[in-house]
């Protein structure tokens, strides 16, 4: 199995802590990883992605330019990235914000109101969480428990109490995940 | 014990460098290679090793700070990315002239000038054909992952110090800013008896004044320097490094380094199951390049493209190693975009199997 | 009442100096970068020198400089800012020539050239900003980095012991022969922002005489690099900068007009 992903949205969307997050629960479960972000100074406020790659094999190029799965935060990212979606594979988006929908036939599109269920739950910090719950549901890649495990590595010890909420989060967006029409 | 972690490459470095054992750390912060100062800030390795790390005001005051700690036998190390390095320079020649061991990590980015923070090997000739003044050679570490990022570091100073010659781990933006498993190995303990024969350490009555220097006003003098270098230049190609993939029944090579080369893994993925016989060599060590086996596999395959970030820079010595003996291409990228996969499977289809 | 009654000239309380292009700043909100820049070309502007101003960006997050104001301007390597102006004046001693740095760019990289710059006493202006970070590359120690203050490179606050003092440079540079008028100053209040605007009057009119050089120092925040709202920057660098930067003038008419002993304590 090798999963090539690419997330991306604005700064400050928690993006690259949510590859992160499915990195470090790749690893948990002993399978090779690589987060390669978009990194300079255009992470303060502009579009921030990252491509992540969760495989049973030694992981390649970390730079790609077509992906299994793309999750999509922004219209700039979706349109910067729906045409790098592999024929078949998943397209996960939040449509707040997005006056432009997916238009490709060709892959399975989903979407996950994440930003406004964030706010229902006065838990916008938990957004990122949201879209991975999400995720996870259509493409079980890796195992709750290691997410959680994953938490508990890349978060410092201080942040540690946070981590139910987080929890929390996921489980909601698993359940809020919907098919694009 | 070992441990794992994911981890990006300029935090393995300064990781590495901190088990390693390493004495002292002189730095300046330029992107994309911050996080390895930053880390060793974080980390205070002075508490876990008795490390020393100093933000210098600057990479001419680093590197000179790096010539005087080397110059008393200790394990010193810098970092920067291309600009920075351009700095350096200078020290650096002096370094290379006195023979003093240290360790150069450049991150490099696109250039010329301010250029990109983008990743980039558009440094190749600086740091392989010296770069400074004079006729000297660098140890030239081409790190492809996380991991070697980590282990190049102990692996440099080996090195440095068999040869008392700088050594340089040559990276790029690609992967300083990612994240890969990274397995550590145990704290080292620093060296206390280190080699004092001939490092400033202070004059006992039992040995003759130890100088730093890289002077010789004796034309005679600085010629027998010379004649001495090169021939440790010519020594050290017993260090060659390189990886092989897919080499044993290859039709054609690809011939690439760090993060290109782990762009053409993938390609060569893609076009073995194309049924297309690709195979590719990676050096590890950018000097000594591994001339002897390019060679050798040029007496095998059709043809050889080396692929790179930069306008055309390795392409060169594979070619010096192929000794014309079969067509030998260029593909690359030069500073501030990196090619993809499909980018170097269009190149192979075009200059490599087009040709044929 | 039509709005085009209001609009005509005598109106007017504020305009925008045509000596900004329409590009969008860079700049974080609530940097006051911005507003430095708006400054030195409302002055420009006001003494009609567009056309015999040439300006020196740095490396810092005003490199970009030259891309908002719209004079002829150079972009210089890392800390060289003073020597590339160096060449500029010698070469065009008719010309206002001012480098435009940050404070690792000037009072670390490049302290060589601004130390050698003003001894030499070049008839240039040089605009200092002082922000105690470096702000482009993502938050690490500044040279001006306060005691005890928490950087990227500091993360347990800034040790005296180990990373050295905060720097002084203005008064440091007040000291040399070669400079005419030396003044610190602020832009986050309307109050700060007339009061620099009037020193960079005082700084052209140096530049003019060609009797040495112009040094203007601008505490500024960096809410970005010191992890802060804009309002709590401003709030931060009033209680904390401003003690050790003490803003006013330290040099008028080649006289220093402070009591250095005292405030170098
Ligand atoms: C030779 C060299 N070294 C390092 C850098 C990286 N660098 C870019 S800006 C900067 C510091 C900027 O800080 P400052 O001058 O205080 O300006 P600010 O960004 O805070 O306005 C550094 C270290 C570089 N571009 N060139």
């Amino acid at each position: 199995m090798t999963e090539e992903i690419i997330i991306a949205g604005f700064g400050g969307q928690g993006v690259l802590s949510m590859g992160k997050i499915l990195a470090y629960a790749g690893m948990m479960q002993e399978q090779e990883v690589s987060w390669m972000p978009s990194y300079g100074p255009e992470m303060r406020g502009g579009t921030a992605n990252v491509i992540v790659i969760v495989s049973d094999e030694r992981v390649s190029s970390p730079v790609l330019q077509s992906f299994d799965t793309a999750i999509i935060l922004n219209q700039q990212s979706l349109d910067k990235f729906e045409s790098t979606v592999k024929p078949g594979g998943l397209l996960l988006y939040d449509p707040n914000g997005i006056s432009r929908p997916p238009e490709r036939d060709d892959i399975r599109v989903f979407k996950v109101d994440a930003a406004a269920e964030a706010a229902r739950m006065s838990a916008n910090k938990t957004f990122n969480m949201i879209v991975l719950g999400a995720y996870l549901q259509l493409n079980p890649i890796v195992e709750l428990e290691n997410v959680i495990k994953g938490l508990k590595s890349s978060l410092p010890e201080r942040h540690h109490h946070l981590i139910p909420a987080n929890e929390k989060a996921i489980t909601r967006g698993m359940e809020i995940v919907t098919k694009a029409s | 014990m070992s441990e794992i972690r994911l981890m990006k490459g300029n935090e393995a470095i300064a990781e590495a460098a901190i088990r390693a054992g390493v004495d002292g750390y002189f730095g300046y912060p330029i992107t994309p290679q911050s996080e390895i100062l930053e880390y060793l800030m974080m980390e205070r390795p002075e508490e876990r090793t008795g490390m020393v790390v100093l933000q210098a005001e600057s990479e001419i005051a680093a590197i000179n700070m790096v010539y005087g700690a080397a110059g008393t036998g200790k394990k010193v190390m810098t970092s920067s990315s291309s600009p920075g390095i351009s700095l350096k320079l200078e020290g650096i020649s002096y370094i290379a002239g006195a023979e003093l061991p240290c360790l150069i990590v450049n991150v490099v980015r696109g250039g010329p000038g301010l250029g990109t923070i983008q990743p980039s090997q558009a440094d190749y000739f600086q740091a392989t054909k010296g770069g400074g003044h004079g006729d000297y050679n660098l140890i030239v570490l081409a790190p492809a992952s996380v991991q070697e990022m980590a282990d190049f570091v102990e692996l440099g100073f080996e090195l440095a110090f068999k040869y008392r010659n700088p050594c340089m781990i040559l990276s790029d933006g690609l992967i300083g800013q990612m994240m890969e498993k990274v397995e550590f190995h145990e704290q080292k303990e620093r060296t206390k008896d280190f080699d004092q024969s001939w490092a400033t350490t202070g004059k006992t009555k039992d040995r003759e004044r130890n100088i730093i220097t890289s002077l010789n006003l004796d034309p005679e003098l600085q010629y027998e320097h010379n004649l001495k270098l090169q021939e440790k230049y010519k020594r050290m190609k017993e260090d060659v490094m390189f990886e092989t993939f897919n080499t044993e029944d290859a039709e054609f090579l690809l011939v690439a380094y760090g993060s290109s080369a782990r762009i053409c893994q993938k390609a060569v993925d893609v076009a073995r199951s194309r049924g297309q016989k690709l195979g590719l060599l990676r050096p590890q060590t950018l000097f000594p390049f591994p001339e002897e086996a390019i060679a050798k596999l040029s007496k095998r395959v059709k043809g050889i493209l080396a692929v790179e970030l930069s306008a055309g820079q390795m392409v060169d010595d594979v070619k010096l190693a192929v000794n014309g003996r079969i067509p030998v291409h260029h593909f690359g990228t030069p500073g501030g975009k990196i090619h993809s996969p499909d980018d170097v499977l269009k190149a192979i289809d075009e200059k490599l199997l087009g040709g044929f | 009442m039509d709005i085009n009654e209001i609009i005509k000239p005598e109106n007017l309380v504020f305009k925008r100096t045509e000596l900004m292009t329409d590009k969008t700043l860079s700049y974080c909100p609530g940097c006051g970068h911005g507003t430095a820049h708006h400054l030195i070309m409302e002055v420009v502007e006001e003494l009609g020198i567009q056309a015999d101003t040439i300006g020196v960006a740095p490396v810092g997050c005003s490199v970009l400089a030259y891309e908002f104001m719209d004079i002829d301007m150079t972009q210089a390597a890392h800390g060289r800012a003073p020597a590339v102006a160096t060449g500029i004046k010698r070469l065009w001693p008719d010309k206002y020539v001012f480098t435009y740095q940050g404070d690792g760019d000037l009072a670390a990289i490049g302290t060589a050239e601004t130390i050698h710059a003003c001894n030499r006493g070049e008839n240039i202006i040089i605009f200092f900003v002082n922000n105690g970070i470096y702000g482009m590359t993502g938050g690490q120690m500044a040279p001006t980095t306060l005691e005890g203050m928490r950087s990227s490179t500091s993360p347990y606050g800034r040790d005296l012991a180990s990373m050295g003092h905060p720097i002084k440079m203005t008064e440091l540079i007040a000291q040399l022969p070669g400079t005419v008028y030396v003044t610190r100053q602020a832009v986050h209040k309307a109050a700060n922002v007339r009061k620099t605007k009037k020193a960079i009057h005082k700084a052209f009119e140096v530049a003019k005489e060609k009797k040495g050089l112009a040094f203007v120092e601008i505490v500024s925040n960096c809410n970005s690099g010191w992890k802060m709202t804009p309002v709590d920057s401003n709030i931060w660098m009033e209680e904390n900068m401003f003690p050790f930067y003490p803003l006013g003038d330290i040099k008028v008419d080649g006289k220093i007009v402070k009591d250095l002993m005292s405030d170098l304590m």
